[in-house]
């Protein structure tokens, strides 16, 4: 019992991180990591990412 | 690297066992046993659980059975087959993303205000005209749009409505659909903007949260920022802690002394919109924009699951009739015309919005990992879209219908005053006494409830009754008020990024002819762009909240059209592809939904500029009144020539509006049907669709993963591991 709810309650935390595209982050530094490189920092990154998002409106509907 | 698991295409046939039949063979049963329920119930008392467990038992053998029989046996998703995503992925636009994930994000894009005002301007008709086209609408017509338009898009690398229309159709075509969709948006966030200035007008504890609102996203945008960069979820904790905070902190505006400073006219919340509306949009999207969103897509989510849960422990009766006589006679204070076409203009998104194709062929086919998956995508999202407009017209219907209609219709006809209000809703045949209306008001702690149009306010008012009798604590005020801070919150994040795309649109078109105006970095451009789409739209918002007859009244048929419009400029498309492609046979798919859709907005468009009857038809409206000024008499509701002048030119500007759209309309569906005749005659003709590439990737389909499923993504990572590609980023 005990078991199943920490499995959901992991199950809800990746898919909320996944979500707000906070696990974004991990997956660079994954990547970094394979690839051999070294990853900038997190703050260089977020702000890379925000500037993505200027240039890319995304509709919100009615 | 092509393994032997990865041509692998898994089985779309679940298979027909025991257990599986028994289980839907109970689904169909409970949902035929509500649809029952509903059908036969008059003049009695009918729980809104019929209504919900008839939603979700239709929806469950929709997606089953129809949406997987497009999926597989029409447009043959086809899982060897790389998706955009994978093909071309760059971590940026295309990037391969995980189907849950994926379908929460389309969800948030395509949710929003509509689905929840619709309905309940609707439920003047009854309670049964709203279920029943809100489910079938949803099951043939909206979530098929959604999922088809996702597949032909995700099938040439995530190409744009317009950009397909223009290629597929032709450049007039094209044209008129870009047209259109600049339009339409226009219209629609005038009217969401209509929505939250209704609900926030003589408002003060609304104005005192809702204001709140822009420090904690600024807070949350500079957290996000400069203190910890990324992390989205605590930040959002917070802001969702300072959000709940607001709500309180406005139930004591009077004892901090703002209560006379917080209320606000229209009018002056309409020029605060329209600046805010221009600052939101010029200011980096990590100021203002990004944190916003997170907070009203939490809320969002967050009031849906409380809505369903609390329906299911309050078990409401439904106060409305299942029709009303305003449904036949078409003489309704809320919006006027009768329930054909009307019913289907007013639900709009709830059941089919245009709307969607613009995010159907936007950032959602970029993002798809494998073409299965378009049915719990496109599909999927969709009937939960219509499950929140199903959510919404319950809580329209377990309000005193004295009250609904008291809340709902324009000031000009209940005068504003709990007598004279109850005096106009007992001529509509309901009873409501004046210090009832008085009560109500006082019992979410508002000044007065009397022609709070626009919908949010009876939306508001009907959560506040069901989480208040679900959830007990006498909190009906608070709920009242979380609920009208969480329409407002998305319609303002909705206004922002409908600003920003219509920004966007603006510069892209003029770049055509002035190349520098397309530099989305040049302030000049983006400014000015900015100020005319907020200025389009603030002009229209000011027309609606100035309006004598009521600008919802006005107006929402207006935006219910042309988002259906909209959504036949779609339908069209898919329709053209089918031939295109081939799939003659199956053409009915979208046909049938193009064909009611046609059929609906253009009696619609058709009444609202040609019907001899002043309440529905603009022009005649228009003759109406300026007959009247020409005889130098005042006509009611205006109350001074001044106001009739008002309406001559509100109807004559809406009148023309309606008919450009259905020229538009009628220009994208012109140009498509030559199109169609040499596609049928040639048995299918070429089209843009890239060509097939050989997927490596395995990825489960649905919701949930069969253990086939499992076992192959096991043995997929398993192997790549193996082969040191790693996994996928």
């Amino acid at each position: 019992m005990r078991e199943r709810v920490a499995r959901a309650g992991r199950g809800v935390r990746w898919y909320l991180r996944q979500v707000t595209g906070e696990a974004k982050w991990d997956e660079y530094v994954d990547r970094c990591e394979r690839e051999a490189t070294t990853p900038t920092s997190r703050r260089e990154f977020e702000r890379h990412r925000s500037e993505h998002r200027e240039t890319s409106p995304s509709s919100r509907c009615c | 690297m092509a393994t032997s698991t990865t041509s692998r295409t898994l089985s779309p046939k679940p298979g027909r066992t025991p257990r599986s039949m028994l289980v839907w063979g109970l689904v169909a049963a409970v949902g035929a046993v509500c649809w029952v329920v509903l059908a036969l119930s008059r003049g009695e008392e009918v729980s809104a659980l019929w209504v919900l467990f008839a939603a979700l038992s239709s929806y469950a053998i929709a997606y089953r059975f129809y949406a997987r029989f497009i999926a597989y046996r029409v447009l043959k998703v086809d899982d060897t087959r790389a998706t955009p995503a994978e093909r071309l992925e760059n971590g940026v636009d295309y990037d391969v993303t995980d189907r849950r994930v994926l379908f929460g994000h389309h969800f948030a894009a395509i949710a929003g205000a509509g689905p929840l005002v619709g309905p309940v301007l609707a439920a003047q008709m009854g309670y049964l005209p709203g279920t029943i086209w809100i489910i079938v609408g949803v099951i043939f017509a909206g979530a098929v749009q959604d999922m088809v338009v996702l597949f032909f898009s995700m099938r040439r690398d995530g190409k744009s409505l317009g950009q397909m229309v223009r290629e597929e159709i032709g450049l007039v075509g094209g044209i008129a659909a870009l047209v259109a969709v600049f339009a339409i948006m226009i219209i629609i966030l005038a009217v969401l903007a209509l929505v939250v200035v209704n609900s926030l007008a003589e408002s003060p504890w609304g104005v005192f949260s809702i204001g709140l609102t822009i420090p904690i996203a600024l807070f949350m945008g500079f957290y996000l920022r400069t203190i910890r960069p990324g992390r989205v979820l605590e930040v959002t904790v917070i802001g969702v802690a300072l959000l709940l905070l607001a709500i309180i902190g406005g139930g004591y505006v009077e004892q901090f002394g703002l209560s006379d400073a917080l209320t606000l006219s229209p009018e002056t919340l309409t020029v605060a919109l329209v600046i805010y509306g221009f600052i939101a949009s010029i200011l980096p999207v990590w100021m203002l924009l990004t944190p916003r969103d997170y907070l009203s897509t939490f809320m969002k989510v967050g009031v849906i699951v409380l809505l369903s849960v609390g329906l299911v422990i309050a078990r409401p009766m439904l106060e409305n009739e299942a029709v009303t006589d305003f449904a036949t006679n078409g003489t309704g204070p809320v919006f006027a015309g009768k329930i054909f076409p009307f019913v289907f203009i007013t639900i709009a998104c709830g059941a089919l919005s245009g709307f969607h194709a613009l995010i159907s062929s936007g950032t959602t086919p970029k993002m798809v990992a494998k073409e299965s998956q378009v049915q719990m995508i496109g599909y999927g999202a969709m009937l939960m879209e219509s499950f929140v407009a199903i959510s919404a017209l319950i809580a329209a219907s377990v309000i005193d219908q004295g009250l609904y209609f008291a809340i709902n219709s324009p000031a000009g006809a209940t005068g504003g005053d709990p007598a004279t209000a109850a005096e106009f809703v007992r001529t509509l045949g309901f009873t409501i006494s004046p210090s009832d209306l008085t009560s109500a008001a006082a019992s979410v702690e508002e000044q007065t409830l009397i022609s709070r149009t626009g919908g949010a306010p009876t939306l508001a008012f009907g959560i506040s009754l069901i989480f208040a009798e679900a959830f007990g604590g006498g909190l009906a005020a608070f709920w009242y008020h979380f609920a009208i801070m969480f329409e407002a919150l998305f319609i303002l994040t909705a206004v922002d990024a409908g600003t920003r795309v219509g920004r966007f649109m603006l510069q892209d078109s003029i770049g055509n002819v002035w190349p520098k105006y397309a530099d989305i970095s040049w302030k000049p451009a983006s400014w000015s762009a900015s100020a005319v789409v907020v200025g389009l739209w603030g002009y229209m918002l000011y027309v609606g909240v100035t309006d004598p007859l009521g600008g919802i009244n006005q107006l929402f048929p207006l935006f219910g059209i042309s988002n259906q419009l909209l959504a036949a400029i779609a339908l069209t498309l898919c329709v053209t592809l089918f031939l295109k492609h081939g799939l003659t046979k199956y053409v009915w798919v979208p046909g049938i939904a193009l064909a009611w859709d046609l059929t609906t907005t253009m009696t619609a468009s058709w009444q609202k500029v040609f019907s001899s009857d002043p309440k529905i038809g603009y022009f005649e409206q228009r003759s109406t009144f300026q007959g009247s000024i020409d005889d130098g008499k005042v006509l009611a509701p205006a109350t001074t020539i001044d106001q009739m002048q008002q309406i001559v030119f509100n109807s004559t500007l809406n009148g023309v509006l309606q008919a450009v759209f259905a020229l538009l309309t009628l220009i994208v569906l012109g140009s498509a049907i030559p199109i169609w005749v040499r596609a049928v005659r040639a048995g299918g003709v070429p089209t843009t669709e890239v060509p097939h590439h050989t997927s490596e990737l395995v990825a489960p389909s649905d919701f949930f993963a069969t253990a086939e499923e499992k076992a192959a993504v096991r043995e997929w990572e398993e192997s790549r591991r193996l082969s040191g590609t790693g996994g996928r980023r």
